[in-house]
């Protein structure tokens, strides 16, 4: 009932357009069932000599319009009739159509987007846990399984129910005992169809489960075919591949078999039904209880109600189908936005306080980040070396807000940032990433893409700055060229420059480099770090790093190991220190290298 | 890669290759019985479906018309004889479809993995893998269906038009006629929209994937989006896309939302002129109300078979590009194959002949080696280089330099385009590949492990291994000691790819698989991505361990194995510029020395930064 409820919900905006769909059905299936009537009219009336019975009203149209002479003198009116019914049957079922496509179809963008939106809104906690396939799936065919769900079963089923009820209707009036004789095989159909759906269910999960299997280890060969020709295993593999390739192949049998069983079986109950509504049918005509019209008019109505009777089991299974899909997508979208609750929009300058600050992950003992405190002044260059894992990129990750600190506070220029809110603080303290991501755009776009106001200009001047111009000049398309799959492939190096740059283009007073120049040579690095500090006098750097030659040009340098900082002081107080900082200097120095050679 | 982009399948809308379609046929040999019985029970299918509205026109004219119930009983017992006959033929055709679709899948997906496990490495580095496996399911998958209930479709539908046909003009001839009037238009109203009806459907398929595309990277991409406060540009950029699809998808829906009543009101134009002339002739006494209550149902019919014969016509013309694909799969020629004489000592990939296999001292020699991967793009000129058995050999270089590719040839995935390797002296040319691979032991650079348990992926090296030597060569490689630490021991199921191990416990595992085949001729590949000292350690005693008396070529990125090496070869874009023992090169003070204190600079920074596990 939820469910029901939630895709109603879904439906806000639609609900109009699924009405007038479902409407457009039910005439359709009226037009279409005037066919048989118009045909007893012919053959009783117009053909043969009986009155005509006026308890339908396609028919009392009919006379409406032309008179029964008129009829029997130009028997193409007749035909001209059945055309005319079946176009506005056609018309009504292009509208149904047209409304069911417009409906469903708008259902499932706005479904999609909210789901893109709402993803986009999560926290990183969330993403680090996600499985992105899974995820993916839930919003591209759940989404579709909803949509067929709204677009095609709901208005199948309302019309499958608006036929049946049209037909046994004018049955019931045309001849009540009849319309027994015509449908007592039908709910067995139906019955049977929705038992067999389900059954088969099983036997699809079953095939499914071994084609995956097989999918595997064609996958795993091929991946790892220079394991298999190194060992020589070509025969073994075929062996093993063989094996499950002709138990896959034997599901599929059996599938199959099973549908042979069942479409034969469902045959026989159908055309069983048929026949004995001709037996019956034919008795009763000969007795005069029934003309021979109403004799064809229930054979054609029969026939209208056979289809969809067959096909009901698997409709219903598919619309329970779409109940789990309801279910996979509510899960996503209950989880809660990272940006609820929103936040104060503060002028952020000035220096970065960071006071007693600790941290632990969720659901984990182990504290991060112990105790950190440290005093960041505007317009100052930090540097952090550590070995990885101590907790230099979440004190970063702390900085943006991605995490909230278990204990203590940070704050910008005197306001604490937990009360900042998210996107304000970000525009301000600018994270380049360790591991770049590069969008699937070309690189104009891409470097614009925190501040898509910017000008070409400007973004060819942030290339500059983060020496990444020179190297985009060389590409055919030069800043044109897309990145990405489609596109070409950067080196490392050359996307964390370009990272470096879509950073530039924001003016944002606080920037954070994560490691984010590891990829590039030492000389480049010292290029761009010489750039920089031409570029915006009052920027506040945070480097972190390993190579000395960046460290030692900061104005304060730390070392973080195991989540404390354990060394504080500028390039020089440090290497006269015992200590990490010592270590990796005296191995990057040149004098070292003689000791071992 | 960018030329395995599929965009192919868009241009082969045009007429059906029959060389193409009896080639597959060909492959298909086995399940000629199966298709021809499906042939032959479509048109008896067909026969029994048409006789129906005989048997009803036959009540009409013979008990209705004459008020009789005279025959009625053998009347019921034709109709349910008729009746039990079509459940019995729609089941036996079925049946033997499952065989032909079940079989199909069979038969292509294992020629096309046949093939694959023959095909040389150009054809995999060519290839991605991706591409390989597509062809295996939704390629083979497609051809599946189509050949058999495509088949059955179309087979179903001509013999329903011709047999409804036939009654209809012995029945009537002029009547038949006017019947069929509608029929061409029918026809080819059917096929103009069959195909568009299938080229939106494409459209719909490929604008989803983009959007796939799009969530795969609005979700993967998530942290750069936030730290760069795109996440307004991102999702307008999005809606651009779900924008496209709501078109594209209705357009698709409003064809086949035309389609139908347009077919329908066809079908009823037939109907009007059968009622209208049928009418006229009832009147007259030409024909019987029998025979019109026939003819309405047969115009109000035919549209089905020929909706389903154009139907089946399009989706064949889109089948073909699978069968293409798999077709070139399966007849793409070897680049690297054994000579029909050497066939016919050592025996082939699947058959090999290990009686006649010679054995192998391990020395192995490089004469005036030349190779390019691309035309015009020499990777190596003139190598020259032996290894006397027993010699530890390391080859040192950039990226670049070329000693992937010596291995590569070395292990014969690939042949030099010019000069000679030999082993034992002699052109290995002369021996068969599954000979090479059983005598040399490869240890790749990214340890590879299949899906199943450690003991399993030892056993990969030598099938008929004993538990015991399985033990014995993870205790030679070290790698013992861990996986008894293992909750299931030898038992542990080590995941896809290996996942749920670290990747020196892969190495090692990986070493022990090589190890327990006991080869001549070692060629280790070394792993570059660190790994934590302890490990290294183990790994380096490991290979002290194994390589005692065993030729060995390294690829050498730590210089602990280095250093121990008999000789290092020092290469440089596809030449070896240095050659000697470690103190030799040192004492040169040349690109070695340069090399070797950047190694050495990078390894000690790791052990002090990375805490790698």
């Amino acid at each position: 009932m939820k469910r029901m409820k939630l895709l109603w919900h879904y439906l806000k905006g639609q609900r109009l357009t699924m009405l007038l769909s479902v409407v457009a059905v039910g005439l359709s299936t009226y037009f279409m069932i005037q066919i048989p009537f118009i045909l007893k009219f012919a053959i009783d009336s117009v053909i043969g000599s009986k009155a005509p019975d006026l308890s339908n009203s396609g028919v009392n149209i009919a006379l409406a319009v032309f008179s029964l002479e008129t009829y029997r003198a130009n028997m193409w009116l007749i035909g001209v009739l059945l055309v005319v019914m079946t176009l506005l049957r056609g018309l009504f079922q292009l509208l149904k159509g047209h409304y069911a496509a417009k409906g469903s179809e708008n259902v499932a963008k706005r479904l999609r987007e909210r789901m893109f939106h709402h993803i986009q809104s999560l926290s990183y906690q969330y993403h680090v846990k996600v499985e992105t396939g899974d995820l993916i799936q839930r919003c591209t065919s759940d989404v579709d399984t909803i949509k067929r769900f709204i677009g095609s079963q709901t208005v199948e089923i309302g019309g499958v129910a608006f036929l049946l009820s049209m037909i046994i209707y004018s049955m019931v009036r045309m001849h009540p005992v009849m319309t027994l004789f015509s449908t007592m095989a039908l709910p067995v159909g139906a019955g049977f169809s929705i038992y067999f759906f389900n059954r088969i269910n099983q036997v699809f999960k079953d095939v499914d489960e071994h084609e995956g299997k097989l999918s595997t280890i064609i996958q795993e060969n091929l991946s790892g075919v220079r394991v298999v020709r190194a060992f020589g295993r070509q025969s073994y593999e075929l062996e093993r591949f063989n094996l499950n390739n002709d138990l896959y192949s034997e599901k599929i049998l059996r599938l199959v078999k099973e549908f042979a069983k069942y479409w034969s079986s469902q045959d026989l109950i159908v055309l069983t039904q048929t026949g004995i509504m001709i037996f019956s049918g034919t008795y009763f005509t000969i007795s005069g209880d029934m003309s021979l019209g109403t004799f064809v008019a229930f054979t054609t109505l029969t026939g209208y109600m056979l289809w969809p009777i067959r096909t009901l089991g698997r409709v219903l299974s598919e619309m329970s189908k779409s109940f789990v899909a309801v279910d996979r997508i509510e899960t996503v979208l209950a989880e809660q936005s990272e940006f609820e609750g929103g936040g104060e929009t503060p002028n952020l300058q000035g220096d970065i306080v960071i006071k007693d600050v600790s941290f632990s992950y969720e659901g984990s003992e182990r504290e991060v980040l112990k105790h950190i405190n440290l005093k960041i002044k505007a317009g100052e260059t930090l540097a952090i070396l550590g070995p990885t894992g101590a907790g230099k990129s979440t004190l970063i990750h702390l900085l943006a807000r991605f995490y909230e600190p278990t204990q203590g506070s940070i704050s910008i220029g005197d306001h604490p940032i937990h009360t900042v809110e998210k996107h304000h603080l970000r525009k301000h303290v600018a994270v380049v990433l360790q591991e770049p991501f590069l969008f699937a755009k070309n690189l104009t776009e891409n470097i614009r893409i925190a501040r898509h106001t910017a000008s070409q200009l400007e973004v060819e001047q942030a290339a500059q700055v983060a020496q990444i111009h020179d190297n985009i000049l060389t590409f055919d398309k030069g800043y044109d060229t897309l990145v990405g799959e489609k596109g070409v492939s950067l080196s490392g190096g050359q996307k964390q420059r370009v990272a470096i740059a879509r950073k530039l283009v924001t003016d944002a007073p606080v920037l954070i480099f994560d490691d984010s120049l590891s990829a590039v040579d030492t000389e480049t690095d010292a290029a761009i770090r010489q750039r920089l500090k031409g570029h915006n006098r009052g920027l506040t750097t945070i480097i972190v790093s390993h190579r000395i030659s960046t460290l030692s040009e900061a104005d304060h340098i730390i070392v973080i190991e195991d989540g404390v900082i354990t060394q504080e002081g500028n390039h020089d107080q440090l290497i006269a220190q015992e200590g990490l900082y010592q270590k990796v200097y005296e191995i990057q120095d040149a004098g070292m290298i003689q000791k071992i050679s | 890669m960018e030329h395995l982009k599929e965009n192919q399948e868009d241009k082969n809308v045009k007429g059906l290759s029959t060389e193409l379609w009896l080639k597959v046929l060909r492959y298909l040999k086995p399940l000629r019985k199966n298709l021809l019985l499906i042939c032959v029970f479509m048109p008896i299918l067909a026969t029994i479906d048409s006789v129906f509205p005989l048997l009803t026109g036959y009540a009409i004219d013979n008990f209705i018309a004459k008020k009789t119930l005279e025959n009625m009983p053998a009347f019921i017992v034709v109709y349910m004889a008729c009746v039990v006959g079509l459940a019995g033929t729609v089941y036996l055709f079925i049946a033997q479809g499952a065989i032909v679709e079940a079989g199909i899948l069979k038969i292509l997906r294992k020629l096309g993995f046949e093939k694959l496990q023959k095909l040389s490495f150009s054809y995999y580095d060519k290839n991605a893998v991706g591409w390989m496996i597509a062809r295996l399911t939704s390629d083979v998958n497609r051809l599946g269906e189509m050949l058999c209930w495509g088949l059955v479709d179309m087979f179903w539908g001509l013999s329903y038009m011709f047999v409804i046909s036939i009654i209809m003009l012995i029945l009537n001839w002029k009547l038949a006629l006017v019947t069929l009037v509608v029929v061409p238009i029918l026809a080819i109203l059917s096929l103009f929209f069959q195909k568009r009806i299938l080229h939106t459907s494409r459209l719909v398929r490929k604008i989803n994937s983009k959007l796939t595309g799009a969530f795969n990277e609005g979700i993967t991409g998530v942290k750069a989006t936030k730290s760069l406060v795109a996440e307004e540009l991102q999702f307008n950029d999005f809606t651009k896309l779900t924008g496209e699809m709501k078109r594209s998808s209705y357009k698709s829906a409003i064809y086949a939302a035309v389609y139908l009543p347009i077919v329908l009101t066809l079908g009823s134009i037939g109907m009007a002129l059968v009622v209208y002339y049928g009418g006229v002739q009832v009147r007259f006494g030409d024909l019987s109300f029998g025979e019109l209550v026939v003819f309405i149902n047969y115009a109000v019919q035919f549209y089905e078979p020929v909706r389903e014969v154009a139907r089946v016509y399009t989706e064949l013309q889109m089948a073909q590009a699978s069968a293409e694909r798999i077709m070139g799969l399966v007849e793409t020629p070897l680049e690297i194959q054994d000579s029909p004489e050497v066939e016919a000592i050592y025996g082939t990939t699947f058959e090999p002949k290990v009686e006649n296999w010679d054995a192998f001292k391990g020395e192995i020699a490089f004469e005036h080696v030349a190779f390019q991967y691309v035309e015009g793009e020499p990777v190596l000129k003139d190598f020259n280089l032996s290894v006397k058995p027993g010699e530890k050999v390391a080859l040192v270089g950039e990226t670049g330099s070329g000693k992937s590719t010596v291995v590569n040839l070395a292990c014969r995935f690939y042949e030099p385009t010019n000069g000679r390797i030999l082993l034992d002296g002699k052109d290995y040319k002369s021996k068969s590949q599954l000979w090479l691979q059983d005598k040399i032991g490869y240890v790749l650079q990214a340890p590879h492990l299949f899906s199943g348990t450690i003991r399993d992926n030892i056993r990969y090296g030598k099938l008929d291994a004993t538990d015991l030597e399985i033990e014995a060569a993870a205790k030679l490689t070290n790698a013992h000691s861990f996986i008894l630490k293992l909750d299931q021991g030898y038992d542990t199921q080590v995941g896809e790819g290996g996942a749920m191990l670290s990747t020196g416990e892969k190495q090692l595992i990986s070493f022990a698989r090589a190890v327990i085949k006991n080869p001549k001729l070692f060629i280790l590949d070394e792993a570059t991505s660190s790994i934590d000292t302890e490990t290294e350690q183990m790994i380096q005693q490991a290979i002290d361990n194994v390589l005692r008396d065993r030729t060995a070529f390294i690829i050498a990125h730590r210089l602990s194995t280095i250093r121990s090496a008999d000789k290092i070869v020092v290469m440089r874009k596809g030449e070896i510029v240095e050659q000697g023992t470690h103190r030799q090169l040192m004492a040169l003070r040349g690109y070695y020395y340069k090399l070797y204190t950047h190694q050495f600079i990078e390894d000690e920074e790791n052990h002090l930064l990375k805490n790698v596990t």
